[in-house]
């Protein structure tokens, strides 16, 4: 083991190693980039401004009550939206009759924009959290829901027989096999749904109120602060990451039964 | 041994079976006769094989002795009681390991107990006992990934056993391991199912392995498939495949041969030459 381990972890090494060098011009490219091409601080402002800005906005801004705000709306949403999309998913996966009556209905909503119903959810719902958390729980809900769905519906019947013939009842069918072997296309559905549910808060955020990134995003474009919506773009994505991050930890201790190859590093 | 219907593990009396035929021409009235007029019986402590062309619906009469299919002519019997649902008495084995990818080797042996309702104490004795003879001892707490395609097998070996059946129906277990694994696979089965004293029908495409372990042979025809022929295998050693093979290849060549004349082997092919 040890001796096809070590050339591997070279090869990483030096992928690693490449990956900072993209970075390092990345930032080199944005600092020094439009300053060379005459490209004005209010169009694309320099890695450094926006940097100080960041520093600045912490203060000003009260930047990481809105990080903080943005955060708790994508986690809610995130949560609400992936077990909704879980239990419908299974409902409609056992029972092919109630997929044949709701499926049009379904894919309407599935091609509907979710986004575009942001403004409407804030005539409902005011400039409170709600409106967010509920375009979140949309945009997320469906991945999950047609990844469940075609779990559930791809389990080997043979492997459904077997537990037939040891006299299973359908609760167990369900409960030992249906509900785990669909586990590994629910968790790529909430790796999905885990970098969607940020897109659907920020639209939520950017539409109606005051707080959180996506009015952060806002107030800096309607204020000239171009500088202050790359920070608000930089921390969305951050905020995406760590709930990414959070998806993949959770896989790796609940698929751990998996062999190694069948993770993927994005 | 006494040959009396009260002997029997498992009867098929004049077993058929239809399907719709509605994939090819989407008409419901049109039927696809897969067996017909089966009568066949496994004796207690037997171990009969089931061979004929593909396709001649050896698996359907195995589903149908499962409870899994209800025949449309007929009845299955196991252990005097007619199959109408799926029922414990039969154990199952596919090709397929169907082992869950989630479950620890030890889990997935205990499978079937676990859906009965079996204590976890008993549970874990059991499986302990079947995975030390089915030579799994050491690798209970792997997961079924982590095990090579023979290991697997004698996992599913090892979890049909443990629900305790009356009759194992076996399909074609083997068919998708290599040939020494096979042999190594055919010696253990055969050894366990000498030991536990357990009845067996199984199907093969293999005539060698069906000879080689097994007390009878049932050839089928073509579909719509029924029995054509029985073949007593008068050769000693079943529990020991190896050394019949071995000792006896002179005989066990006689009897491939025969079910070679019976399944037209040749014909085909010189048929496929021209």
């Amino acid at each position: 083991m040890s001796d096809t381990a070590k050339p591997k972890l070279n090869g990483n090494q030096g992928s690693i190693g490449a990956s900072i060098a993209v970075a390092v011009v990345f930032l080199v490219g944005w600092e020094w980039g439009p300053g060379f091409f005459n490209i004005p601080p209010y169009i694309i402002p320099s890695a450094s401004s926006v940097y100080f800005e960041f520093i600045d906005a912490i203060e000003r801004e009260n930047l990481f009550v809105h990080t903080g705000i943005t955060l708790l709306e994508t986690i809610a949403g995130f949560i609400i939206g992936s077990l909704m999309g879980m239990i419908i998913g299974y409902i409609l996966g056992i029972s092919p009759k109630a997929e044949f009556v709701f499926s049009p209905y379904i894919l309407a909503l599935q091609i509907a924009p979710k986004v575009a119903f942001a403004p409407l959810f804030v005539v409902w719902f005011g400039f409170t959290v709600y409106p967010k958390i509920l375009v979140a729980v949309l945009i997320v809900f469906f991945p999950i829901m047609v990844n469940v769905l075609g779990a559930v519906r791809r389990v080997d019947p043979d492997m459904v027989n077997l537990a037939r013939t040891f006299n299973a009842t359908r609760w167990q069918i369900f409960k030992m096999i249906e509900f785990r072997d669909a586990m590994p296309p629910l968790f790529s559905g909430l790796r999905i749904g885990a970098t969607l549910a940020i897109i659907g808060v920020a639209v939520g955020e950017m539409v109606g109120g005051s707080q959180g990134l996506g009015a952060v995003l806002i107030f800096g474009g309607g204020s000239g602060n171009t500088a202050l919506t790359f920070v608000a773009i930089i921390m969305l994505t951050f905020v995406g990451i760590l709930a990414y991050i959070a998806v993949v930890l959770v896989e790796k201790r609940v698929l751990h039964y998996l062999p190694r190859s069948e993770f993927n590093s994005i | 041994m006494l040959d009396s219907p009260n002997n029997y593990r498992i009867e098929y009396r004049g077993v058929g079976k239809q399907f719709a035929n509605t994939q090819t021409t989407g008409n419901q009235d049109e039927f696809i006769i897969a067996v017909r007029k089966v009568d066949l019986a496994v004796r207690d402590g037997e171990v009969v094989s089931l061979i004929g062309p593909s396709g001649c619906g050896k698996s359907t009469l195995l589903n149908m002795g499962s409870g899994l299919y209800q025949p449309s002519a007929g009845e299955v019997y196991v252990d005097q009681e007619k199959v109408d649902r799926p029922n414990a008495h039969v154990g199952f084995m596919l090709q397929k390991d169907l082992l869950l990818a989630w479950r620890t080797i030890r889990k997935n042996v205990e499978f079937g107990l676990e859906i009965q309702g079996v204590p976890a104490k008993i549970r874990n004795e059991r499986s302990s006992e079947l995975l030390e003879k089915c030579r799994l001892s050491g690798f209970e707490e792997h997961y079924p990934h982590q095990l090579s395609g023979g290991m697997r097998q004698r996992a599913a070996l090892a979890r049909t056993l443990a629900a305790d059946p009356s009759v194992l129906l076996l399909d074609e277990p083997f068919s998708a391991l290599d040939a020494q694994t096979k042999m190594i696979l055919q010696q253990d089965l055969a050894e366990t199912l000498a030991a536990e004293k357990k009845t067996a029908l199984f199907i093969t495409h293999d005539l060698a392995e069906s000879v080689a372990l097994s007390d009878r042979v049932f050839v089928m025809s073509q579909r719509p498939g029924t029995i054509i022929e029985e073949i007593d295998i008068d050769l000693p050693l079943r529990e020991n495949p190896m050394a019949r093979r071995h000792d006896l290849q002179k005989e066990v060549g006689d009897y491939v041969s025969r079910l070679m004349e019976l399944l037209h082997v040749g014909e085909l092919a010189s048929e496929v030459e021209i």
